[in-house]
């Protein structure tokens, strides 16, 4: 998904590169051979690709008009039976406002911690390499794991956040069940498996800020807080507008986390769109339901994608 | 800091007899050796002590898990909560590996996750050898079609996937967790971009010499691009290593389970009531990607980091 930005940047697609710009025009045989090495070369990556990711796509689209249980040999056809379900479900309000407050505050949360974080560690402060290295490393993390350990942590009465939470006089609630601690919950975890990552994003945005423009405004009296919103942050938009498209994709996918801390519950709260889509098909075995589902989630998804090719095209200015 | 003091050095222990030898340089000072505004100074501090607070928050939780799977079970319940344990214990990971194969989902993890990446950089190479050096009609159009698959979920294709995946009779099999997200997109689109950059030079002279494509694409090519090749492998290792919804969906055989999957086993057996088990097996899913983490920091990091980089 990160790529989606690059193909601008480089090379057109398929424009000679200085590689092979002076070659001899080949003759038929030789043609005949660069064509049987390219299927041998490019084959087996496209093959799998078609099988594996095209294949499925359509499928899928197809398998959201019928009404089909997983593993069932009978399926019948009902249309956008699946949408109306889906769309009227009031299962679906709750989903779908589960589902906004979680990517708003990952994502939000994400940006603005991890620009704070950025600005720390673009300051020269001795040990800012440690606390890069610590900040970045949940990102390589199994999400799964993630979510166990900090369920030991939140664990209302043997957990280290009790713990914490007692300095400060106050009482653990009851994390794991009373909401809407859970959907807190697992947002902290993304979080803070996720901040390092824009951390770092937005640390090389600042990098490339160029120094003489902010040691300007500090001579022309502008404090740090002036120079942060009228000559960072403007600058940063190209690098503000990437993190938001790629953090909102990666979080309309979130599954791990939730799958391991509270596996959508309680009482659906912590049941995202992504969430439902694995239960309505993997535990109820509403295949066909599901699948409308995901057709949603991928228009979700596609529409935040083109909402960058756009944008990219126009507004950014790069620094 | 250490700028400030810097000067002061050679200005104090100077004899006075050899005091020419340093002639007014400690009066007419350089701008930027100047002492900073005590506002800055106090700035500093707060942003350091900042920071420090930050990665303190940020690193506990990964101690905490370390030094809580060498306590003894029942010193995890113990209250007031200690950070140490009163001694290396590792009675957790022997009951975890009694309650689940965990040698045999280690293995399984590692071996999928070797040959995993290994076979994703080996397509990623040869599909993007194949879409800059061989001049083929309709190339735009594949390479098009590699690119657009970056913006498909892999999440949207599971059910479909499993099912195909179900009828080939591939549940519960390696090749069953590992085909289906061998083909390679990102690493295709990155090694694409690299081999545009290379001197066309020496792959006409490699022509010239005799050499055919796949000994241009060994020998020239790839010895050209390593720092490309890390990054790509090392984000497959991570990625591989901690993929989970596939491999949970697909395995529930656990002999066949890697080890994130291995988790849920141990959680379904052992439910909450005993964190021990439950964070032996968490430090052994986390704690080889940490040291790799660790080693491997600059280019690990520039693999996860290159998409936003590049653009």
């Amino acid at each position: 998904m990160t790529a989606v930005l690059a193909p601008r940047t480089g090379t057109a697609p398929g424009a000679p590169g200085p590689a092979e710009r002076r070659r001899r025009r080949p003759g038929l045989a030789r043609r005949r051979r660069a064509l049987l090495w390219f299927l041998l070369l490019a084959g087996p990556n496209v093959a799998l690709l078609l099988v594996f990711v095209y294949r499925p796509l359509l499928e899928s689209f197809y398998l959201s008009t019928m009404q089909w249980n997983l593993g069932s040999p009978v399926a019948r056809f009902v249309g956008l039976g699946n949408y109306v379900e889906w769309f009227t479900s009031p299962a679906t309000a709750q989903v779908l406002t589960t589902t906004a407050v979680f990517t708003v505050a990952t994502v939000g949360g994400a940006l603005v911690l991890g620009l704070g974080l950025a600005l720390l560690l673009d300051r020269r402060l001795p040990g800012r390499g440690l606390a890069r290295t610590v900040a970045f490393a949940p990102y390589v993390l199994s999400g799964y794991a993630v979510g166990i350990l900090w369920l030991f942590i939140f664990d209302p009465r043997y957990g280290l956040m009790s713990a914490v939470l007692g300095w400060f006089g106050a009482s653990s609630p009851q994390w794991y069940t009373a909401e809407p601690w859970p959907l807190v919950m697992i947002i902290v975890v993304y979080l803070w498996k996720n901040l390092g990552y824009v951390a770092l994003i937005y640390l090389a945005g600042l990098q490339s800020i160029p120094q003489d423009l902010r040691d300007a405004a500090a001579l022309d009296g502008a404090s740090p807080a002036r120079t942060l919103r009228s000559i960072v942050l403007p600058l940063l938009t190209p690098t503000t507008f990437f993190l938001t498209v790629t953090m909102l994709l990666a979080s309309l996918q979130s599954f791990d986390i939730i799958r391991s801390m509270t596996s959508g519950g309680p009482l659906g709260s912590t049941t995202t769109l992504m969430y439902q889509i694995y239960q309505e098909g993997f535990v109820n075995g509403r295949a066909g339901y599901a699948s409308a589902g995901a057709t949603v989630l991928f228009l979700v998804l596609l529409v935040v994608t083109a909402l960058q090719l756009r944008y990219v095209e126009k507004k950014v200015h790069y620094a | 800091m250490s700028l400030q003091i810097a000067p002061r050095h050679d200005a104090g222990p100077v004899p006075p007899g050899a005091s020419t030898a340093v002639p007014e340089r400690p009066a007419v000072a350089g701008p930027g050796r100047r002492r900073r505004p005590p506002r800055a100074m106090l700035l500093d501090a707060s942003g350091w002590v900042t920071m420090v607070i930050a990665t303190v928050v940020l690193g506990a939780p990964l101690v905490w898990m370390l030094l809580a799977s060498l306590k003894r079970p029942d010193e995890l319940y113990r209250l007031p909560l200690q950070w140490l344990p009163e001694a290396v214990d590792l009675t957790s990971y022997g009951n975890a590996a009694q309650t689940i194969p965990l040698g045999q989902l280690f293995l399984n993890s590692v071996g999928l996750t070797v040959v995993g990446a290994g076979l994703k950089v080996l397509l990623g190479l040869s599909c993007a050898y194949a879409l800059v050096f061989l001049d083929v009609p309709y190339r735009r159009t594949v390479f098009l079609v590699v690119i657009a698959a970056l913006m498909i979920p892999p999440q949207i294709t599971i059910i479909p996937n499993y099912t195909f995946v179900a009828s080939l009779g591939w549940l519960n099999t390696y090749q069953g967790i590992l085909v289906p997200g061998l083909a390679s997109a990102f690493g295709t689109f990155l090694f694409r971009q690299h081999f545009l950059t290379l001197p066309a030079s020496v792959l006409e002279a490699a022509e010239l010499d005799g050499a055919g494509h796949w000994r241009r694409l060994w020998r020239f090519v790839v010895p050209m691009s390593l720092p490309t090749v890390a990054a790509v492998g090392l984000v497959a290792v991570v990625t591989e290593w901690n993929d989970y919804l596939w491999p949970f969906l697909v395995v529930d055989d656990p002999r066949k389970m890697t080890l994130p999957v291995g988790l849920t086993l141990l959680q379904n057996i052992d439910g909450m009531s005993d964190w021990g088990v439950l964070l032996a097996a968490t430090v052994l899913v986390t704690l080889p990607i940490l040291l790799l983490f660790l080693v491997l920091q600059r280019r690990l990091v520039a693999g996860l980091t290159t998409g936003a980089v590049t653009g």
